[in-house]
């Protein structure tokens, strides 16, 4: 261990402290084994840390000094859209009402918070032009999973035998993998000169096989489909679905409804576009929202309402199903709910602040970088790092970590996959000039530094806590977990 | 450029003739492509593979690559060496670093295997 | 039909009219219409959103408390109820350490050298869940308990390349429906096998599985409170060739009882939320994955490993990501991108402030009280408990009265009564599933049977 080793939970153990305060059990003494059994009972105890309640807070206090978020600084990340989490929401979220109120409650003893639920659906219908949510799924790729489950049940009342899923080559991982997960073939795309979805070629592929197209709109480019009319039409006239990907929905509040674009389902990213927080990687939550034909098919119970009361609706013979227990994550829909509810009508701002934000990036980042795609961007753009990397031998992943010691965190890099070197940025609404100025003046002057000293920029980070770290040992001798330095019952 | 003693897919594995068996590997242009490998995913000795499916996986920390059949067949021997040190094909992908062996099941398929010249010609328009 | 020209200030927009005007002449664009002109006119909304008004925050938080208020919640009625969520005391430090802004508003760890803290919590949070399992390898989490039941099914298959899962019915109704969900279109067949007696029989699973057996699911404790024959269990699933899957909805049961990985489960998926995690009315919650070394690479969810920096400092990174939707897409483990990292962050707080004996110390207490209360109850008369056999903090009662009826009478009387059994399990029409935490004290259990008492005469 050097000096700047910073320690684990396990090396600041020391037998006897405690950090909680227990109370005895108060009732008779009845042995463990008597209630429970011998057989049954743990011979050793987990080698939990022992701390005292002051080591352990100075443990994860410091542990959070050496995180990034977005409340310490800006965090261009393309396609996460890591805008300002308010603290009101967390306020909501911690009420009692919520936070203390078990899923298992009658309902009669929940109206409040299945009222909450109900409301939020109808503004997410509202702005997705869409007829019904779901809120089980957790997250987005959760989200797409739920809604290919929801078309292929579609396809599977009317027999009609649909195996394949098309993508755009632009599209996130998760969209095929989730179609995978649901016994789909996926067939990919290209994009065409503008960024478009080739129509094409998507003519060509679509057929009586296909279950449904998977989009994001705007799309990973940051780029609106110019053709999105002629691409519904193309999918529908093969009998097939629309679905649209929605982590880019932060770019068209109140400009455009997916539901009004021809999508006949999509999945929303409320730790995106309705600002819940990230949580360093989660919880979020991936409510699916469908039109009519799929309505059948949602998950049981949805949340209904008659009169005054709400109550959940177990009663859908058509549904695929749970995936998930419970509602989904309600602290999460809670977040979302203040959020809408402190912007009402006004919601449309966000995206527009959002288009005018990247759109000031691009211009001023435009003569330092390749721009694969010459068109006006929504909330998001893609650059490309070959420039430097064909003149300099600089790559896109030392750009990222040399931004890092100007204290910003990197844009997403080498995704979209079809972009070389790929850097991709979205602002959010949330962040001011003054702060996209500075992010623009770091990045530019890490361009330069590609010319003048791309050592530097090839060997950074230099300012961070730790500097580049060695994935190839830590996937070649995985080591996952801490062990404890003597044998315990544990091993086996 | 490319040992002319063997012939190559155009997914950049290698094939070399031994006793009408087929030993293979992957080319040095897909281990730099590929940077430091970290996994490698093989067969069981007696698996059937098919000409031009993924027989295995190789991986890198950033990136998974299917390895492609050369030649039907089946899989009579499987290099435990290169399974425990992947960074074998960094270094020898010639020859520490071959994967299997196999028992072809249609001896012409060597012929539709790219003779080095060609397989020079092809990543030399692939490569830049 | 535009709003643009109306610029309304709002707190979370820092853009000024000045601002707006003046990136847009940098951009060179006139207005932000200009911006949006791919979109094409025929998909315009062309309206305002009809969205209700605009709240300040304390008409929010007053509308918020209003919704709130109307909930039956812990603080107001004395809460009974389990079945998959409990109600555990969360000391104060958990929620005021993962509520700290660089933990919640952080994003998911990819560029490390920025986010050791998250990472080194999370590597500490697997290491706990292996400690208190008894697995060598744990991931970073999953959505929740029931999805990570699914999920270890689509593992099993993966590893054993067969097409089958057995699954107990004294598994909870919400993971079963969950698995079938997962695997229907996976081409996995889900044979459930009826309990007896309110356990798992390891003769049936015997019977039930051959060689198309990928995993055998049980969940220890059960859906009825019942401690599982794991070691049984496991020995009859070995010897089909199947893994074992043990599902655990109540991870502080392992304060006391015997881990998983002791008596040979090959997968732990569990629910994470009685460690420091809230009710909330069902989520965020935490799916617990964990599973020997040896099936590493066929495990779903991000994974933290450590390793070393260029001049030899220790550090942590996201590791063997190929497994992964972002690299590996179709195929992939799993599509999961987005987990619960907060909820992992909270538990593993919680289990370092719990401790070694802490843990040990409240799941004694859960157990005693429980057994006292049962005791109590089943004293009554007309009240008898529903199977024998040991049980951890949970137990199923038959009562005279229509549990539903009850539990309106007991709301009467401050009281959030166990749940009513006959939705989920029809041959239990007058089962009552009780849960009993070091949440309750003695006096609310004795007033829990007082009111019960009282309750079943009427």
């Amino acid at each position: 261990m050097t000096p700047e080793s910073f320690p684990l939970i396990f090396e600041r153990n020391t037998p006897g402290r405690i950090a909680v305060s227990i109370p005895d059990a108060g009732v008779p003494d009845v042995p463990l084994d008597e209630i429970i059994g011998a057989t049954h009972l743990r011979r050793d105890p987990a080698a939990l840390p022992e701390v005292s309640e002051l080591d352990l807070v100075r443990h994860y206090t410091q542990l959070s000094q050496r995180n990034y978020a977005i409340d310490v600084g800006f965090y261009p990340l393309g396609s996460c859209t890591m805008k300002y989490n308010p603290k009101v929401n967390e306020d909501a979220a911690r009420l009692s009402g919520f936070a203390r109120l078990h899923p298992n409650t009658p309902a009669a003893l929940a109206q409040g918070a299945l009222e909450l639920l109900w409301q939020l659906e109808q503004m997410l219908c509202e702005i997705s032009g869409m007829h019904r949510v779901t809120f089980q799924p957790a997250a987005g790729a959760h989200g797409e999973l739920t809604a290919l489950m929801m078309i292929r049940a579609y396809f599977d009342e009317r027999g009609e035998r649909r195996t394949r899923v098309i993508v755009p080559d632009s599209a996130h991982g998760t969209n095929p993998a989730s179609a995978a997960m649901c016994g789909f073939t996926v067939v990919t795309v290209p994009s065409d000169s503008r960024g478009n979805i080739d129509s094409a070629a998507l003519r060509r592929a679509a057929d009586s096989s296909v279950a449904a197209l998977m989009l994001t709109n705007p799309n990973t480019l940051g780029l609106f489909e110019e053709h999105i009319t002629e691409v519904a039409d193309i999918m529908h006239g093969c009998g097939a679905l629309m679905y649209l990907d929605g982590a880019n929905f932060n770019a068209v509040l109140g400009v455009t409804r997916p539901g009004d674009q021809g999508f006949d389902v999509m999945h929303m990213n409320v730790h995106k576009t309705f600002s819940t927080p990230h949580g360093g990687g989660g919880p979020g939550a991936g409510p699916v929202a469908v039109k009519r034909l799929l309505e059948p098919y949602l998950p049981a119970p949805t949340i209904e309402r008659d009169g005054d009361a709400f109550r959940l609706d177990e009663d859908r013979p058509k549904t695929i199903g749970r995936v998930r227990a419970f509602n989904g994550n309600f602290g999460i829909y809670v977040r979302a709910y203040a959020y809408l509810r402190a912007y009402g009508p006004l919601l449309r701002q966000v995206s527009e602040a959002a288009v005018i934000n990247a759109n000031y990036l691009l211009t001023r980042l435009r003569p330092f970088f390749d721009v694969p795609y010459d068109r006006t961007c929504m909330h998001e753009f893609v650059l490309s790092g070959r420039r430097q990397k064909t003149r300099y031998g600089v790559r896109t992943l030392d750009i990222a970590k040399r931004l890092l010691d100007y204290g910003i965190h990197a844009p997403t890099i080498y995704f979209p996959l079809i972009v070389d070197e790929a850097i991709m940025i979205e602002p959010t609404e949330t962040e001011s000039r003054q702060t996209l100025d500075a992010f623009a003046d770091a990045l530019i002057h890490v361009a330069q530094e590609c010319e003048t000293d791309p050592e530097t920029v090839k060997t950074a980070p230099h300012r961070t806590v730790v500097s580049r770290l060695d994935e190839v040992t830590a996937a070649r001798q995985p080591n996952l977990r801490w062990r404890p330095p003597t044998t315990t019952g544990v091993a086996r | 450029m490319y040992p002319d003693d063997r012939r190559y897919t155009r997914e950049h594995e290698w094939a070399k003739q031994e006793k009408g068996r087929l030993r293979v590997g992957i080319t040095t242009f897909a281990a730099e492509r590929l940077s430091d490998v970290v996994f490698i995913e093989l067969p069981e000795v007696g698996a059937e593979i098919r000409e031009l499916e993924p027989f295995g996986v190789v991986e890198s920390v950033k990136a998974a690559s299917d390895l492609f059949a050369p030649v039907s067949g089946k899989v009579v021997e499987v290099n435990r060496a290169v399974v425990d040190n992947p960074e074998l094909i960094n270094q020898d992908p010639y020859d520490k670093a071959w994967m299997i062996v196999v028992e072809p099941a249609d001896p012409g398929a060597w012929n539709r295997l790219l003779s080095a010249a060609d397989y020079a010609k092809l990543v030399g328009a692939e490569g830049a | 039909m535009t709003m643009s020209s109306t610029w309304h200030p709002h707190k979370y927009l820092p853009m000024t009219v000045e601002d707006r005007d003046a990136m847009l002449r940098v951009i060179g664009a006139q207005s932000v219409e200009d911006l949006l002109a791919d979109v094409p006119s025929g998909v315009r909304l062309g309206r305002p959103l009809a969205l209700p008004p605009t709240l300040a925050d304390d008409e929010l938080l007053n509308h918020l408390r209003s919704f709130a208020d109307r909930n039956g919640h812990a603080d107001k009625l004395v809460c009974f109820l389990g079945g998959g969520a409990y109600e555990h005391t969360i000391p104060s430090v958990v929620w005021h350490l993962a509520g700290r802004a660089e933990f919640y508003t952080a994003y998911t760890p990819y560029q490390a050298e920025l986010m050791q803290g998250e990472l080194q919590a999370m590597y500490e949070y697997q290491s706990m869940l292996c400690e208190l399992t008894g697995m060598d390898v744990a991931n970073a989490s999953m959505y929740d308990g029931a999805s990570a039941v699914g999920e270890a099914a689509v593992m099993a298959r993966d590893l054993t390349k067969r097409d089958q899962v057995v699954v107990s019915t004294a598994v909870n109704p919400q993971y079963r429906q969950v698995l079938r969900t997962y695997v229907r279109h996976l081409g996995i067949d889900v044979v459930e096998l009826p309990y007896d007696a309110g356990r798992t029989a390891p003769a049936r699973v015997r019977e039930a599985c051959g060689s198309r057996t990928a995993a055998v699911i049980v969940q220890s404790p059960n859906v009825f409170g019942g401690i599982e024959d794991g070691a049984a269990l496991a020995e009859a699933a070995r010897a089909a060739g199947a893994l074992l899957v043990v599902a655990v909805a109540e991870p502080i049961s392992l304060g006391v009882l015997q881990p998983p990985g002791v008596f040979g489960a090959d997968i732990v998926a569990g629910e994470g939320q009685p460690l420091g995690n809230h009710l909330s009315f069902g989520g965020p919650y935490l799916g617990m994955l964990a599973t020997r070394d040896a099936y590493i690479r066929r495990m779903p969810g991000r994974l933290v490993g450590v390793t070393h920096d260029h001049d030899g400092r220790r550090g942590f990174v996201l590791t063997l990501q190929t497994r992964e939707q972002h690299i590996r897409r179709e195929k992939a483990t799993s599509n999961i991108c987005t987990n619960e990292a907060l909820n992992a962050l909270a538990a593993g707080i919680y289990m370092a402030a719990m401790g070694k004996n802490g843990l040990r110390r409240v799941a004694e207490v859960n157990a005693r009280r429980a057994h006292y209360a049962r005791q109590r109850l089943t004293a009554i008369p007309g009240v008898r408990a529903a199977f024998d056999g040991p049980v951890f903090n949970e137990f199923v009662l038959r009562t005279p009265a229509d549990p539903e009826r009850l539990n309106e009478y007991l709301a009467g009387r401050g009281i959030l009564g166990g749940l009513a059994l006959g939705r989920w399990y029809p041959e239990l029409p007058d089962g009552w599933l009780v849960c009993v935490t070091e949440a309750r004290s003695r006096a609310q259990i004795d007033a829990l049977v007082d009111a019960v008492r009282d309750g079943v005469r009427a």
